[in-house]
Parts: C-alpha cells; structure tokens; sequence
C-alpha cells in the first residue's frame, strides 16, 4: 500500500516538475519575447488548474496514508497554489494575466515562483523516490 | 522597433523587395485596385464572384478570384495568397447562411446585392488598363517623382489576390513615395535616393580617419571618451594645431579642463571648419545666412564670417596667459555653461570645413603627417560639394592661412556668442587655455566626432583643472558634481550658488529649502513650467521639448541606492503623439538605427569619425551608411553630424517597406451606436449624425477611407451602404449568441463613393428608432461583430453606449451600492467583473482595431468593466453621467465639441510604440491605454494626438560610467493617408551622483502625474485606501529623506527644497480628486472615469485636472499682457484653491482643464456683471450660464479673449459654466478648492501638520 502511494506520488511529481520546467521555458520565452504575452497567458493558465489539482491530491494522499513530514511539507505550497487560483480577481484571464504580465516586475515573480516549485518538487521527487526504495 | 508591427497579418510573406521589375509586375496585376479609379475600391473582379455566387459560398470564391489574379499579369509572387484568405476569410464568415433577416425599410435584399455587384465591371477594365498602364510607367522610370500614389493599389484588403499583388506594389512603390511624400518637409526636395555621383568616392575618408583614428577605438570602447584617454593619442605637435587650439579656446570653451575639451574642441574645429570653409572662404556673409535660413536652425543664422583682426591678438594673448581667465568671463557665464564646454552642434558643424581649411594650408609644413594630406585631398573633394569658394584651400598658401584662420576666428566667436544668453562675452574669455600642443592629438583621436556622452569635461575631468588651477571660484566651474561634492550642506551650497548669480542654472533655486509650514503662498503666480535638465546650452536647445516627454527626475541618480534614499519615483511621462506646429520629416530609404540596440540616430549620438557614430544607448560602434553622408539639407556630402535626423530630438521619419508587415491599412471607421429605448432617451444620436455630417468631409484619410454603421439594442442592426443602392439598407440579425455579418464587404463602405447613403443614414439614423420599446443592450454582441466585421483591416471603433449591457455576451450586473458612495472605508468594484471586455480588446489589438467607448448614461453602467474594451485596445475613453439633450445642454455641448475633436484630430493606425533607454535603466511598468506585448513593445491599435503614457523606470546596473543617459521612444503607425511613419523622441538627461542634485532635478508635475498612475494601479490591485496611504507616504518620505540631508535645520519645520515644494500641495489635490477621494459622496463610474483619465492623459491635461488654475477675472488689466494673433490676452495671476482667495466682490474663474468655472460673487460688482455678463445685476444671471455673451466693453473683450486663449491652448475645447454663487452648481465649483478643509478631508495646512507629524514618528 505504501508503495503504491510512493509511486503514484513519485509519478504525479515527475509531472509537476515537468509543468514547472514548462513554465519556466514559456515564461523566459515571453522574457525575450520570443512569444507574446497573449499566447503565453493562455498556454500557461491552461496548466494552472492540472498544477493544482495534481499538487492537492498528493498532499491529500500523504495526509490519508498519515505522513505527517510529508503532508506537512506539501501544505504550504498547496495552500499557495490555491490561494492564487482564488485570489484571481474578476476582470482577469487567469492566474497569468497578459495584460499585466509585464507590469510591476510580475513577469519575474513569476518566474521566481516557477523555480522554486521546480526545486520544491525535485526535493519531493527524491524523498519519494527514497520512501519507494524503501518498500 | 525590431518588430515593426504586431499585425498578425498573413500578408507578411508577401513582402517584396522593391525592384523595377516587381513595380511593373504589381501595376500590372492590380486591375482591381486602379489607382486612377479610387472609387471602385472593391475590387471589381471579387464582387462579380460574390453576385454570381452568393454569399453562402464566399470562401470558395476567396479563392478563385486570387488565383485569377495570379494568373493575369502577375510575374510576382500572388502564391502566397492563397493561403493567406484561407486564414485571413475563413475566420471571418464562419456560417453565412444563416438567418439574416432583412427587414429592410429600403429595398428588397437580392436586387439590392445585384446591384452592387453589378456596378463595377465596366469600370473594372478601366481601371485596369490605367492601373498597368501606371505600373509600367512607373517601373520604367521609377523616379521619386513618380505621381502615383502606389498605395492606391492596395485599396481593399478583402480581395485576397490582391493581397499579394498589394503588398508587393506597396512596398515598391514606398521608396518612390517617399518622394512624394516629403513634400512638406524640409528635407524632401533634393533628398532622394541620387546616390551622390560627382564624388570618386568616400574612401578617402574613412581610410583616413580610420587610420587616424586607431588609438581611438579604445576609448569607444570604453563608451567613455573622457579626457583621459586622450594622452594616448597625443603624438604630434602641430604648431597651426596650436593656434587651432586658441581659437578654440577663443571660442569661449571652458577652460578649465584642458585635456578633455581638447578633445571635442578640436573636433569642435573640425567641425565647424566644415562648413566655415564655405562661409569663410568667399567671405561671403549673405551666402552663409542664406544657407542658415536653409537650415531653418536659427542658431546658424547668427554667425557672421567676417572676419576682424583682434582674433589673432586675442590668440596672442592667450599664449601668453596660461590659464587665468576663468575668472574674467566667470560673472557672464552662468555654471550651466561652462560645466559642459561643448557648444552647439550646429557650431561644430561650422568648424569642421574650417579644420580642413587649416589642415590644408598647414600641409606644406614639415609637420603635416601623410594623413593631412590625404585629408586635404578630401577636402578637394569636398570643396567640388560643398562650394566652389573652398578651392583656395587647396593650394596651400602660408599667407593664406593667417587670413584663414582670422577668418575662421570670428567665425566661431560669433558661433559661440550666438548659442544662447548665457555667454554674452565670449571675447573676454579667449586666452585661457593656451594648450601647450598637447590637445591637439587629441584631434587625432577623434578627428570627426562630437562625442556626447563624453562631452562633458566638466563632468568628468573636473579634478583636473582644479588641481592645476587652483583657484577659489574654480569648484563652480569645474562642474556640477564638483560642487556638489564640495558643499554638502544645502544651505552653503544653495547660498554659494546663489551668490554667484547664475542665471540659467536652476540649482540654486530649485534647492532653496523652503519651510512649508511657515510660506504662506506656496503656489506661484504663473503656471509651473518644467524644469530644464542640467545639461549644457547646446544639449539643452536640442533636447526633447518636456511637452512630448518628461522625466521625474531631470537628474538621474546614479545608482538604484541612490534613488531609494531620495525616495522619489522615477519615470517618463510621454505624449508621442502631440499635435505639433513644427516636425521634421525626413524621407530616406535607410533609417540609421543602431545595428545591436536598433536606436534610431538622434542628436546625442556621437560620431567617432564621418563613418562611423557610436550609439548612446548601448553604446555599439555603428556605420554611417553612405547615404547618411549627404546631407539633403546643405546638399553637401559628408556632414553626417548635421542632418536634420541628429539636429532634432523630435523626427518623423517616412518608413520603407521594412516596416511593415502589411500594406499600410485604409482609415477604417465603424460607429457601433446603442439605440435601445434608453438610449433614444437621452438623445444622443442626433447630435453624433449632425457632428459626423458636419465632419464627414473632415475625418482623416485618403480616398480609401471606409466608414460603417452598426447598431444595436437587444438585436444587432447592420446597414448595407454599397454605392449603387438607392437607399441604406438595414440588416438585423436577432442571433446575438453567434453573432454572423451578413454582407461582410457592404457594411463598411468606401466613404466616397457611398457619401449620399451615408448622408441619407445619418439624416435618417436619429428618427428610426424614436418609437421603440427595446430597454435591453446587447453590446457584448455587438462588440462581438464589429471586432468580425473590422478584423480584415484593423481601424477605430467608436461604440455609444447608454446603459448597463443585458444581453449576450458580455453582460454586466449592477454592482454599486449606493450608500457606499461617500464610504471613507473600502471602495470596491474598481476592477471589471469580466473579462470579457478584456479579451475582446486584446482580440482587437491583435488585429489593429482600436475600441473607443462613449459612455453617456445617466445610471450606472459599470465603466469599470466596460473601459476595458478600450484601456486594452489603446482607444479612449469618453464619459458623459447623466447625458440628455436637453435637460443637460452642458453635457450636449460637451459631447458635441468632443466629438467635433474626436472626428477631426489626427489619427495613427496599426501602431507600436517602443521606448527605449540607456543601458543600466530598465523600464518595469507601463501606464497608458496599450496593450504590452513585448517587454518594451507597447502595441497600439490606434494611436490619437490626445494620449498620454507613463513609464516607471529602475536602474539595474550603475550609472557611473556615464554623465549622460538618453530615452527614445519611437513610433510607428500608419497615417491616415496611408503612410508608414515613425516618430521620433529622444530625451537626454544628466546622471547625477549625489542626493542634493536628484532633488535640485525634480519635476514635481511629472512625479505627481506618475505617482497618481500608480496609486491607480495600486487601488485596483489593492485597495483605494492602500494607494491613499501610498501618496501620503510618497510625500513623508521624500520630504524625510530630504530633511535627513539637511541636518542643521531644526526638525520643528518641514522643509522641502524648492523644486518639491508643490509635492504636498498636488499630493493633496490627488486625494481630493475624484478617483482617489472618500468620504465625499462619488459615484463609482465617475471615480473609474477618473482613474482612467489619470491613465491615460498626457501629462498638461492631467495636472489641469488634479490641480485646477484659479484667475480672478474682474479685474483683469493689460498688465503682462501677452499678444496672440493680434489679441491681447491679459494674464492674470494664479490664485491658490482656497476660499480664502474668493471675495464676494468678486468673479474667478477656474481652470479644470476639461471644464471652465466662472464663480460670480455674491456682491459682485455690478459693472461687471454688465459689461461681461450682458444682465444687469447679479439676481438676474441665470442658473445655467454656458458662454459669455459678446459684448462690446473692455472688460468684457478681455475676459473673452482670456478664456478663448485658455481653450484654444488644449485640443478638448472645454464647456464653461457660469456659477452663481448661491447656486446648488457652487457644490462643484467649491470640491475643486482643495486647499480648503472638506468635512472628510484635511486642509492643506492640515495635511502638511500630518505629514509633519508622520515624518517626526
């Protein structure tokens, strides 16, 4: 049982750190303008929802299977996750606005925040990756 | 702009490089499009297809008309096309059988298409021959004078095969335009691309200079040219080059640092030798004037090449005196100055032949290297250009050269007299600097540059002179951060300065610490101007006027910890797009760009030689393109430096086919009109069809100019206005879920060629819906099939709307609570509730439509959602509350003078504006009506004379390595006559080292305006008291942070230096104004309103706005008077915005920018009211005043012509209202009195207690 709750936590953080990496390749991308910011909003809030839904079911999984550290550890980001998808104010298109993007530095908060999930979740991957060894 | 337009317009590839063969080719293939029949714009072929086939079928027939095309007369590339109407059609008529339902109060639906697609054949073959016809010609000769418009050909966009063959005779034919085109310009005329025949070549110079110039490259690239690298390259000791030297310091340079104004001073001479060789040498004053006037820089004009002996005594003597003088011309010249020894450009100009004058005769002289003469062959050459009169310098005469040089003496002693009133006296300066030889190399160092960047010895060689000279007085002189450095304290430096009587420098007073608390009268009695930025004279005249661009700070901080500690923002305020008197426009077929930073030339670049010039923004060594040597001006070669492009901080330039990705599109116009039963209501469509009748002839375009109509209530009605139709027709369409176009090519309808039905709909537009019932506005939908029905083309949408949106797409729910109103709490609903508009309006930018919203409701309508369609789509934004014709005839009046505007002013299409700025800045956020899409592209579609923008800049990296930054923003759009043009600003500002100089630099009007953009920013992100409390500790902070400098004041007083002194008072006035009030009752469409105009008004508006002028009127006297077109305008002192100032004895009128006050005092005297008012006494003034009567009385001559003065200075003639002062309209005059105490707000001397307070914590 554990194992496979290692597993598919370790398989699901593969995937988010594939989004992040995606995120940070999109969002340097607008920073060269290589793409506009139109079509990098809606190709990154596309993937906010996915980002969420797969953080929140490992952190849920981790509190049902009762792993404290790790539920823990998941929490904060989770939390941020779904703070910033609510706190989306009406007027705009999403979590990545293009219209504001490139206002008030957000474009490199962005960025910021992508690689911190990216080192977040490469931290995940090896504890699960250590926890499946384990069983 | 490296990506000149943002059109996602497939017709990108069609671009051809323009060649003969290409230009016979286009002509040929555009039977559709004749230049000699303009109005048959639709392209005949295409509408056969459409009458045969239906418009069910349009795709297919897309395509078969463009292969058609092709296959005609088209050696060119039409493949293209092909796929382009699959892309460009397919979107645009997605089902167009459905149901259309055409209740047609004109004709039948079917004859009506048969008609109007029956016209066009016969005109058709016409219109081909003529157009083949044309195109051969102009293919065959090709000359710039080539009197066809090629943009003709390109006239209508939805025939896809003409797509291609457009594209290609567009950008064919845009080199020979050009031509055309200039014809206003200065430049135009001789311009053209005669690529310089007489000339063997320009070889000579650029081995020579490059030779010469080796040692230099070092120092290029250190993008520093300080004085300091000029040992270097200090070889040889030319004794002529000497005496070079005195004149130039004759010439009234600063004398203070000797190595680096040797630098530029030589090429100062070199210069200005150029063209002296044409004064000097035919001695011909009249000749030399006449070319000035040519030039059209009055600067020039001033310099008279006779030439007068004591020139050679003066240089005597100043080989006798080293290095006292300073002192003597000290009083004349102010710091300003003398800080920056470099003169004007155009006087470096004039140097130049006469370097190569002096080089040549001083070639028989043992000392002259292999490069003088190769020189003097240029000069040869040059004298064959510039004039026949310089051959003398060719035959080397020893004799020859004193007389040249004594000519050549006055010549720049007039040059300097005559760059402006600081230095009066340059005789008395002349000897200082008697260089022992050593300057001279540094000619060789940069023989033909005038670096900019490094101009500045004052700058950066300050220590020098101080060291050898040592003098008392000299600190002053040796520069700004000299002495800053030397008198920290304010106090002494403010009094050091200001003892010294330096009347062009602004330091002195713009630091005088002025304690709020105690100056009574804070504001001055004449409006504020903008500061000048400290540069020197001739940086100063060629800098950007402060009217199109503005800093914060005229001194940028060096570092970012710099500018924190002064705690004030830093940004631009911009107004590209103003309505000038006096733009040069300059026709080439190579824009000079920087090749890393794509820069465009301007006047701060410096020329390291003839053939190559550095960029002042990245610095990058670029080529002067053989082009660029001509000088269409002078006509003379190789005067890089003078043309109008680095003469002139504010170009236009005519683009080539390089920029765009597209032809250049018609001037489109669609009016979207709500005719729901509110709207009929209010009655605005009777005043917007008799405007547009008024201005029908008025609106700008060319003969492709295509106007339509739509309107909507809960159902959208189209109007078929295709010429040949006997009445407008109407089509509906009730489908507002998917909304479809139903004659996609007759809505919008060539302007003359479908003048009448257009006239008859506008005749019959404001009667046709008088009876109906119809509450509910489908606006989203409609919105929906104007975006559709522009798409093709891109252009301006202008939508009347009256109410909430109900319907469809897009609609809005009442969100204001009316007992929030005077909330001083949370004000909510700032920001849209959908983001459908948003959406809409970034669909409309990707396809260069620009949306402008006319608000008049008398309700809530929800601005904030609602003004995104335009904030996102770079259109306006006007708002009429509680409009009705006639219950409120100043709003009537009002929209009929703003639309007047609207209709008439100059209009920019498919626009990208880029600002650019020295490396080491870096800008972070954009307020205006754009769309960002690029880091530092902002895409608008439309761009009109009435914008305004604000950038906020950081610095990343240290300025240290540079005493100059610079800022261009640049331009592009498409004219209304269907040109490319790019417009040009460049801004040069100081870098600044220490804090007393940022704040001496501060232009508080800029900083308000930029902090009020923020704090709008802040309250839609955040919250409205979170940018309230911002503004407040805007002022605390800078004003603590600036008291911390000065450290012996006592802390008891709040002190600001004089140059912030406003801060607190338009501080006040922010919060006192509608966006940002609480406590006072707003109604929340007029605070959006508000926060959008903060956004997007230029800088002159927007003050108006925040802080109102006040001028009591009923006393006005011819003293100051100013004259203007014969008038006499009497200019009364500004009042400051308190009732203290309003005496009942009295009448004031106040200056709102978009609104006129005129208050009359209870006891108003009742001559007055008389002779201006036209009644005899104050009870008998009625309620509603809006204009004074013309009256034949002094008084009443004098007011009028005071205020027509005051509208005619801005675009928006603004409505007047006369209040009584017992009238319930007081309410509206007394909120703009901000000085005085609200019951929600403090007074002004209570805010600056507060603040006080707040800095003391």
């Amino acid at each position: 049982m554990e194992a496979v709750v290692f597993v598919f936590s370790l398989l699901d953080c593969c995937a988010l750190i594939f989004l992040s990496v995606y995120f940070i390749i999109t969002l340097s991308d607008l920073e060269c303008d290589y793409i506009n910011a139109r079509s990098c909003c809606s190709k990154l809030n596309k993937w906010v929802i996915p980002e969420l839904i797969g953080h929140t079911i490992v952190t849920v999984l981790m509190l049902v299977s009762l792993h404290w550290f790790i539920f823990l550890l998941n929490l904060p980001v989770a939390t941020w996750n779904i703070y910033r998808f609510i706190m989306v104010p009406s007027g705009n298109m999403g979590v990545f606005d293009p219209t504001e993007i490139h206002n008030r530095g957000q474009l490199k908060s962005h960025m910021k925040e992508a690689m911190i999930k990216l080192g977040f979740h490469l931290l995940c991957f090896f504890m699960y990756l250590y926890r499946c060894e384990d069983y | 702009m490296s990506a000149p337009t943002g059109s996602p317009h497939p017709a990108t590839n069609a671009r051809i490089p323009p060649k003969l063969g290409g230009t016979a080719a286009a002509g040929a293939t555009t039977p559709a499009g004749p230049c000699s029949a303009p109005h048959q714009q639709n392209g005949p072929a295409q509408s056969q297809m459409q009458v045969s086939s239906g418009y069910g079928l349009h795709p297919q027939n897309y395509i078969t008309p463009s292969g058609h095309h092709s296959q005609g007369p088209g050696k060119m590339t039409s493949l293209p096309s092909d796929s382009q109407c699959g892309d460009y059609y397919s979107g645009l008529y997605p089902v167009p059988t459905q149901s259309a339902m055409t209740s047609s109060p004109v004709n039948q639906q079917p004859g009506a298409q048969q008609i109007y697609g029956r016209g066009p054949p016969a005109p058709h073959i016409v219109g081909s021959t003529s157009g083949s016809f044309q195109g051969a010609a102009s293919s065959a000769s090709h000359l710039h004078t080539s009197a066809y418009q090629p943009y003709s050909f390109v006239n209508h966009y939805s025939n896809p095969a003409m797509y291609s063959a457009n594209s290609s005779v567009a950008s064919q034919g845009f080199p020979s335009t050009c031509g055309n085109y200039g014809v206003s310009t200065v430049s135009n005329a001789a311009y053209p691309s005669v690529s310089y025949p007489s000339l063997p070549a320009g070889d000579p110079y650029g081995q020579v200079f490059t030779s010469q110039n080796v040692p230099t490259i070092r120092p290029v690239k250190d993008n520093s040219f300080s004085g300091q690298n000029t040992p270097i390259s200090q070889p040889s000791p030319l004794p002529p080059l000497s005496q070079q030297q005195q004149q130039q310091s004759l010439s009234g340079y600063s004398t203070l640092s000797w190595s680096a104004p040797g630098l530029q001073s030589t090429q100062d001479n070199l210069m200005r030798n150029h063209t002296g060789s044409l004064a000097t040498a035919t001695n011909n004053p009249t000749l030399f004037s006449s070319f000035a006037d040519s030039l059209s820089y009055p600067v020039m004009q001033n310099v008279q090449p006779s030439k007068p002996s004591p020139v050679v005594s003066t240089v005597l003597s100043g080989t006798s005196s080293t290095r006292t003088p300073p002192t003597a011309n000290h009083p004349v010249k102010p710091v300003a100055s003398v800080t920056q020894p470099s003169e004007l450009l155009q006087q470096k100009g004039m140097q130049y032949g006469e370097y190569v004058n002096n080089q040549a005769s001083s070639a028989p002289t043992p000392l002259s290297s292999t490069s003088d003469d190769e020189e003097e062959e240029d000069e040869d050459e040059e004298a064959g250009v510039d004039s026949s009169s310089t051959t003398s310098s060719a035959s080397p005469v020893p004799s020859g050269y004193d007389a040249l040089e004594g000519g050549s003496c006055p010549d720049m002693l007039s040059s300097s007299a005559s760059s402006p009133a600081p230095d009066p006296t340059p005789e008395t300066d002349p000897a200082p600097t008697l260089a022992p030889a050593a300057p001279h190399p540094t000619k060789m160092a940069k023989p033909f540059g005038y670096g900019y960047p490094t101009l500045q010895p004052g700058y950066q060689n300050a220590a020098a002179p101080l060291a050898s000279g040592g003098q008392s007085s000299s600190p002053v002189y040796s520069g700004f951060q000299q002495y800053a450095q030397q008198y920290p304290g304010m106090n002494q430096l403010s009094s050091s300065l200001g003892g010294l009587s330096l009347q062009s420098s602004p330091q002195p007073e713009s630091l005088r610490p002025i304690n709020l608390i105690q100056e009574r009268n804070i504001l001055p009695m004449t409006p504020v101007w903008a500061p000048v930025p400290n540069l020197n004279v001739d940086l100063r005249k060629l800098n950007c006027s402060p009217d199109s661009f503005r800093c914060t700070l005229t001194s940028i901080p060096q570092t970012q910890a710099l500018l924190n500690k002064a705690k004030l923002p830093l940004g631009l305020l911009l107004h590209p797009f103003r309505d000038l008197t006096q733009l040069p426009v300059i026709t080439s077929n190579t824009i000079v760009r920087c090749r890393s930073c794509r820069t465009y030339i301007n006047p701060f670049v410096s020329f390291i030689d003839q053939r190559r010039w550095k960029c002042n923004l990245c610095y990058r060594v670029n080529d002067v393109p053989e082009e660029f040597m001509y000088n269409p001006l002078t006509r003379s070669y190789g005067e890089p430096h003078k043309r109008p492009e680095v003469q002139n901080s504010t170009v236009e330039f005519i683009a080539s086919s390089d920029y765009m990705l597209r032809p250049p599109q018609p001037a489109v116009y669609l009016f979207v009109l709500d005719v729901s039963h509110n709207a009929v209501e209010a009655g605005y469509l009777a005043i917007l069809c008799q405007s547009l009748l008024e201005n029908l002839d008025k609106l700008p375009g060319d003969s492709r100019t295509r106007i339509g109509f739509m309107t909507f209530d809960s159902t959208i009605h189209f109007y078929n206005l295709q010429e040949g139709l006997s009445q407008p027709q109407m089509l509906i369409v009730s489908d507002i879920d998917d909304v479809f176009l139903p004659t996609p090519d007759s809505l919008l309808v060539n302007l003359y060629e479908s003048k009448e039905l257009i006239k008859d709909l506008l005749n019959a537009l404001p009667n046709m819906f008088t009876n109906t019932r119809e509450t509910h506005s489908a606006l989203g939908p409609a919105l929906q099939a104007a975006f559709k029905l522009m798409s093709p083309t891109g252009g301006r949408v202008s939508v009347f709307q009256t109410q909430l949106p109900s319907m469809g797409a897009g609609l809005l729910q009442s969100r204001e609570d009316p007992n929030q109103r005077s909330s001083t709490k949370i004000v909510q609903h700032l920001g849209p509730a959908t983001d459908f508009y948003k959406k809409l309006a970034l669909d409309c930018s990707g396809q260069q439509t620009a949306v402008d919203l006319f608000l008049l409701s008398s309700q809530y309508s929800d601005l904030a959602s609602l003004a995104c369609m335009s904030k996102y789509s770079a259109g306006c934004i006007y708002y009429y509350p509680s409009f009705h014709y006639t219950h409120n005839p100043s709003q009537a009046e009002k929209l009929q003078k703003d639309l007047k505007r609207y209709l008439t002013r100059k209009i920019g299409f498919e626009a990208v504006m880029r600002i650019r700025c020295t490396k080491g800045l870096s800008m972070h956020t954009f307020h205006g009506n754009f769309f960002v899409r690029s880091t530092d592209l902002l895409s608008l579609a439309n761009i009109n004379p009435d914008a305004g923008f604000a950038v906020q800049l950081s610095i990343e990296e240290n300025l240290t390595d540079t005493s100059l930054v610079c800022f261009q923003t640049a331009l592009l759009y498409t004219s209304s006559k269907g040109e490319r043009r790019i417009r040009v600003h460049t801004l040069c500002l100081p870098v600044v080292s220490s804090l007393a100089d940022v704040y001496a630099g501060v232009d508080v009007q800029a900083a308000i305006c930029l902090l009020a953009n923020m704090a709008v920013d802040r309250s839609i992100s955040s919250s409205l008291s979170d940018a309230r409390d911002a503004l407040v500790n805007a002022v605390v902070d800078s004003l603590s942070a600036y008291g911390s400098t000065v450290s012996n004041l006592q802390h008891s007083a709040l002190i600001a230096p004089s140059s912030l002194k406003l801060f607190p008072l338009y501080v006040l006035a922010l919060l006192k104004q509608k966006a940002f009030r609480t406590g006072t009752s707003t109604r929340l469409d007029d605070r959006v309103y508000a926060m959008c105009q903060i956004k997007s008004q230029p800088l002159v508006h927007l003050m108006k706005m925040i802080h109102p002028n006040l001028y009591r009127i009923d006393r006005l006297t011819d003293e100051g008077a100013i004259h203007v077109n014969d008038r006499v305008v009497p200019q009364p002192p500004l009042q400051k915005l308190s009732a203290e100032k309003l005496t009942r004895e009295g009448a004031f009128l106040m200056d709102c920018g978009s609104i006129l006050y005129v208050w009359i005092g209870k006891s108003c005297d009742n001559n007055f009211i008389e002779d201006v008012l036209g009644y005899p006494n104050f009870a008998s003034i009625p309620q509603k005043m809006t204009q004074l009567p013309e009256l034949d009385t002094l008084s009443s001559e004098r007011a009028r012509s005071f205020i027509t003065w005051l509208r005619d200075s801005r675009p928006l003639s603004p409505i007047l209202h006369v209040v009584k002062d017992e009238s319930p309209a007081k309410t509206e005059f007394f909120q703009h009195l901000i000085e005085d105490r609200t019951e929600a707000a403090f007074s002004y001397y209570e805010f600056l207690l507060h603040i006080q307070q707040q800095i003391c914590k």
